[in-house]
């Protein structure tokens, strides 16, 4: 077996193939990185038995450029990403899969740059990355890197979260300062120079969320806002619980750096995405010892209630601005085009 | 003797008309009969031919002041039936609905104020009084047939004296749905601003608190207005702040058109509007040399005021008091110092707040006194608004006394709901050969204004008595009028029609002048999203029954921000100095700006830059090269003080600072060279008048090259940015000269507002025609 070219070395077609440079960079690249039993096994799948409970599942692929920011990259953002999706449902994540698109040309210190990095972020979740795959694509067909991963978890006895539970009189708690990673995102990709100050929030939450619902297991739903932002999620939430949602805008907690390049880009802050932010609803009386719950913990340290669900025909999702003010927290299409005629 | 049968249609059930009929014929000795039918109302008269001849003449000479007659048919009735007497019959069945024209509300009429300021009549002050002249209509009704049990009126019974005027044929009352005095109707009550009720006379306090400089809520006809002394620049200022509004203009209110003339300049057309039923705010020309009498904080930085008159009763009890309670009513002739500000009551981007217990929730920061009153109102009106500089008065904005309103068009069609724009929303439905645009709902950037647009269509497809068989909305997918369309074409089974913005703009200005033929339309606003998904605020069309064509547009400039480019000007002229290869300069213009740095980065790498070739960001950009205005703190703000710069300035001389191109968007209109004029310009307002001048110059050359390729002649002015009343008149002058027919809108706004029509227009047109 030869020795990858890891300083120098780039992706070739030939490690798609199948064949044994394909074998190579699996051995030097990944299987060293991800190691664990599972893998050893050198099986095309990976088995296992899961703790009792009802089981889970959820996949995500990751696109994101530039490849590497501040807060973290498109490896472990792809390992927080899938992790949380998991946890949303109130579920320990137990397993990992991950599958690699590769383009032609790709440095291989890039790459590995990029699976350390899963690496260590599925052995800090806890998580292991158990199978694998990877294809290759010629040069201008792909973006460098996607990854696809998927998870599985189990959920525990007596947990049933659900985005159509939200009840009138609920109260929305979220976990953190909102927009800090699409505002890196677009500053490091545009350099408009406002990263110097922020950093995504890439991180997983289900330590955060077994907290949670241990102390709280009446929690109606929990989400994370990711593309879309805050204000897609809780519109989701609104028309899958059939009611309207009153959010307090000086209750959102928003970084003020990330409100300057905001307010300076035309962005709304509510429509941008987080990848390491959650969204709970909770019934009211809880909704205190929830929140203490989550400013104990270190991931939901700038956690607040955020609104209140309120019965609403329309599933209107609205604000009250800081100037006293209303305005709606629409659905939308997709970009946030132009209105104002 | 012979005997004829007249029907009459138009606005001829629930004014008045009946009595006024059995009135004339009586004078005239003719006997016979009146009653309403579904349609109008039906005249059967027997009498000598002289006599018949006198009635048709005296029924348009001396119809009541709210009747209006559309058509009049008339037969012959052979033989002729034998009756005795005139007498007034019973209405047919109510049990279709009736084909009539929804009523607005109106001022209160001559007699009625004579009656209210007469000591010894039954309603002296009685701040509800009204008549079949006069008083509220379309602000309580819930539903046709206009009888008091579907109004809001149903919460009070009539008393005995009441009633009988009510019944009686010969009286001004007959069968006016909200007759009411103070035994048995509605009454008027002050409250704390801690929601304490208290005792004594609530004019005579309200007046007191007025002179010690405070605050009123006072609850008026289509919602609460927020009242203070004008002339007191403290209470002017005060109500700024509580009320979060910095610099947008406040209208006032004074006893009488002479009582203004030191504050405005009157225009004929200005004054005819102050003094109508439907008593519009009025925009008028500020007087230089007020000498400070009204507060400064009025209008800053304006060159005009809003003006208007008393119509509701209590309006007028209110100067009543601070005349001094004086009797008869010679007094409503004097001038009279007092002024007050009268601005709708509601927080900043919500709706007008129209209940007692919103209006308790939502202003006990700020005002310090309510008038409070016990008649719901059932639709909010927000107070009409129309410019009256200049000739033709222009609507901005179709409110109370004026909506709904309907718009006779050139052809009969089918029934068409038109969902309107995302700002100053309307809606639109087509019945017949009319057209009915709602009330001013607002921008639906608030869930309130959302909400009530879903109301409103319910309400405008009941009151109308018609089921919308297409409906329209714009080509936006984001807004919430778009949303409510396609859920309700889908729920009817109805055909859907995306109509773009600029298209409905332009059809709407055709639809008020009838008309299907090929037009030239120049729509000149902000932002519309086009067919191709381009953002256009600037442009021409061919607009025909079957459609439009584009024929060319401006050049776009980036939108730095989207939306918030349309707030910030100083973005816009970032833009522009971008677009000139100047912008090292962005910064120098613009040192106060934190984002300067910045937003050439931005530009640079075109991060949320939407192109857009929209009239209203150039002159966002222009007002902010001049540097009038950087950052807007209310729509238009830039423009406008941009306008009033340019009053009156005369100009040294014009040269013209455009470019026109034959490109892939058709003719092409670049105005980067008249911006680019602007940058070194010392002289505000000498700047301000250029730009204006040579845009004027642009567009003509614009139009007059489009109108020759074209070969159309006749070209519609629509869209935003003809509210500028400078380019509008300097516009149309010039293509009159050059032999161009000018198409203005007249009875509806050039902005937003007009855009239901327009939808309802060019979908009514298609289908209607043979290009279904
Ligand atoms: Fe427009
Ligand atoms: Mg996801
Ligand atoms: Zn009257
Ligand atoms: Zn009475």
């Amino acid at each position: 077996m030869t020795r990858l070219n890891i300083a120098k070395g780039r992706v070739e077609m030939v490690h798609g193939s199948g064949g044994r440079a394909m074998a190579e960079l699996i051995e030097q690249l990944f299987a060293d990185a991800f190691a664990n039993e599972w893998l050893a096994q050198g099986n095309d799948q990976a088995q296992f038995t899961l703790p009792p409970g009802r089981v889970v599942m959820a996949t995500d692929s990751h696109v994101v450029s530039p490849l590497f920011f501040p807060g973290g990259d498109i490896g472990s953002l792809s390992v927080h990403g899938t992790i949380n999706d998991v946890a949303m449902s109130g579920a320990r994540p137990c397993y990992l899969s991950v599958g690699f698109i590769l383009e032609e040309g790709f440095p291989l210190a890039d790459l590995k740059r990029i699976v350390d990095s899963m690496a260590n972020a599925s052995k800090e979740a806890g998580v292991p990355i158990v199978t694998g795959d990877t294809k290759v694509v010629e040069r201008g067909k792909g973006d460098g890197v996607f990854i696809n991963t998927t998870g599985i978890g189990v959920v525990p006895e007596g947990l049933n979260l659900s985005g159509d539970k939200a009840r009138p009189g609920d109260a929305i708690l979220l976990s953190g300062t909102i927009g800090d990673h699409g505002v890196t995102i677009l500053s490091l990709r545009e350099s408009l120079g406002f990263e110097a100050d922020i950093q995504s929030d890439s991180q997983s939450l289900h330590r955060l969320v077994a907290a949670m619902v241990e102390v709280v297991p009446e929690i109606r739903c929990m989400r994370d806002p990711t593309r879309g932002g805050l204000a897609n999620t809780l519109n989701e939430l609104a028309k899958q619980s059939g009611v309207g949602m009153q959010l307090f805008e000086k209750q959102i907690p928003v970084r003020e750096p990330v409100r300057a390049a905001c307010e300076f880009l035309g962005l709304d802050p509510l429509y941008v995405a987080n990848e390491g932010k959650l969204i709970a609803i909770c019934p009211q009386d809880r909704a205190e010892q929830l929140l203490e719950v989550m400013r104990a913990h270190s991931q939901g340290r700038h956690a607040a209630i955020i609104g209140r669900v309120v019965s609403d025909s329309h599933h209107f999702v609205q604000m009250e601005t800081v100037f006293g003010g209303s305005r709606m927290v629409d659905w939308l299409n997709g970009e946030q085009l132009p209105r104002i005629c | 003797m012979p005997a004829v049968r007249l029907c009459v249609k138009g606005q001829v059930q629930g004014v008045g008309f009946r009595p006024f009929v059995h009135r004339l014929a009586t004078e005239l000795s003719l006997a016979g009969e009146v009653s309403n039918t579904r349609s109008g109302v039906r005249i059967d008269l027997l009498g000598a031919d002289d006599a018949l001849k006198r009635f048709r003449l005296g029924l348009y000479e001396q119809l009541p002041p709210l009747a209006r007659i559309d058509q009049l048919t008339e037969e012959r009735l052979e033989p002729a039936p034998a009756v005795d007497g005139f007498h007034i019959i019973a209405s047919e069945s109510a049990d279709t609905p009736l084909e009539l024209p929804v009523m607005p509300d109106t001022a209160v009429c001559p007699l009625c104020l004579a009656e209210m300021f007469d000591v010894a009549d039954r309603r002296y002050r009685y701040p509800f009084i009204n008549c079949t002249h006069c008083g509220p209509r379309y602000s309580l009704i819930r539903s046709l047939p206009y009888d008091r049990p579907n109004t809001s009126m149903a919460a009070f019974t009539q008393c005995e004296a009441c009633l009988a005027e009510y019944h009686s044929e010969r009286d001004r009352r007959f069968h006016a749905q909200p007759n009411a005095c103070a035994d048995c109707g509605p009454e008027l009550w002050l409250e704390s601003a801690r929601g304490d009720r208290l005792s004594g006379d609530v004019i005579e306090q309200a007046l007191a608190a007025l002179k010690r400089g405070e605050i009123l809520a006072i609850r008026g006809i289509g919602g609460f207005h927020l009242v203070c002394n004008a002339r007191n620049e403290a209470a002017v200022q005060r109500l700024r702040q509580r009320k979060q509004r910095p610099a947008k203009p406040f209208a006032i209110m004074a006893l009488n058109a002479a009582s203004l003339e030191s504050a405005v300049e009157l225009t004929t057309i200005g004054r005819q509007w102050l003094e109508s039923r439907e008593a519009p705010i009025v925009l008028l020309r500020k007087r230089a040399d007020t000498g400070g009498a009204l507060a400064e904080a009025l209008a800053p930085g304006l060159d005009r005021l809003g003006t208007m008159l008393p119509h509701s009763p209590l309006q007028w009890l209110l100067f009543h008091e601070a005349a001094g309670r004086p009797s008869g009513s010679e007094w409503l002739e004097a001038t009279h110092p007092m002024v007050l500000v009268m601005t709708s009551a509601n927080r900043s981007g919500e709706p007008l707040i129209t209940g007692n217990d919103q209006a308790r929730e939502k202003l006990s920061a700020v005002a310090d006194l309510f008038v409070m009153h016990n008649r719901e109102i059932v639709h909010r009106a927000d107070d009409s608004l129309i410019n009256a500089i200049s000739e033709p008065p222009a609507w901005i904005r179709l409110g109370r006394g004026l909506a709904p309103r309907e718009i006779p068009l050139a052809q009969s069609g089918p029934s068409v709901l038109a969902f309107g724009a995302y700002m100053k929303n309307t809606l639109c439905l087509t019945r017949g050969d009319r057209a009915f645009i709602s009330p001013h709902i607002g921008d639906l950037d608030n869930a309130d204004n959302c909400r009530t647009l879903e109301e409103s269509v319910g309400q405008l497809c009941d009151l109308l008595g018609t089921r919308p068989e297409h409906i329209a909305c714009d080509l936006h997918p984001d807004f919430h009028a778009s949303r409510v369309a396609a859920a309700m074409a889908d729920r009817l089974g109805v055909k859907l029609h995306a109509v773009q913005h600029h298209h409905a703009h332009v059809a709407a200005v055709m639809a008020e002048h009838k008309t299907t033929e090929p037009v030239l339309g120049l729509a000149l606003d902000g932002v519309g999203l086009g067919w191709d998904g381009q953002l256009r605020g600037g442009e021409l069309l061919q607009v025909d029954s079957a459609g439009f064509s584009p024929v060319g547009e401006l050049v776009a400039l980036a939108l730095p921000g989207g939306d918030a480019a349309a707030r910030e000007p100083w973005r816009m002229a970032s833009s522009a100095l971008h677009r000139m290869g100047r912008p090292e300069l962005i910064s120098r213009l613009f040192p106060d700006r934190p984002g300067a740095e910045a937003v050439g980065r931005m530009l640079e790498r075109g991060v949320n830059c939407p192109p857009c070739s929209s009239l209203g960001r150039v002159f966002d950009a222009a007002a902010a090269l001049l540097r009038i205005c950087e950052v807007q703190r209310y729509e238009a703000q830039a423009p406008m003080q941009l306008e009033a710069m340019a009053a009156g300035v005369k100009l040294a001389d014009l040269q013209s600072l455009h470019r026109i191109q034959n490109g892939a968007k058709g003719l092409e209109l670049d105005l980067l060279p008249l911006l680019e004029s602007l940058i070194d310009e010392a002289d505000q307002a000498q700047g301000a008048a250029r730009f204006q001048a040579a845009l004027i110059l642009a567009l003509t050359d614009w139009v007059c090259r489009a109108s020759r390729a074209q070969g159309i002649k006749r070209v519609v002015m629509a869209g935003g940015c003809f509210l500028n009343m400078s380019l509008r008149d300097g516009l149309r002058d010039a293509l009159i000269r050059a032999g161009i027919q000018v198409l203005l809108p007249q009875a509806v706004p050039a902005n937003d507002a007009a855009i239901s029509l327009g939808q309802a227009w060019a979908v009514h047109m298609k289908c209607s025609g043979s290009h279904v």
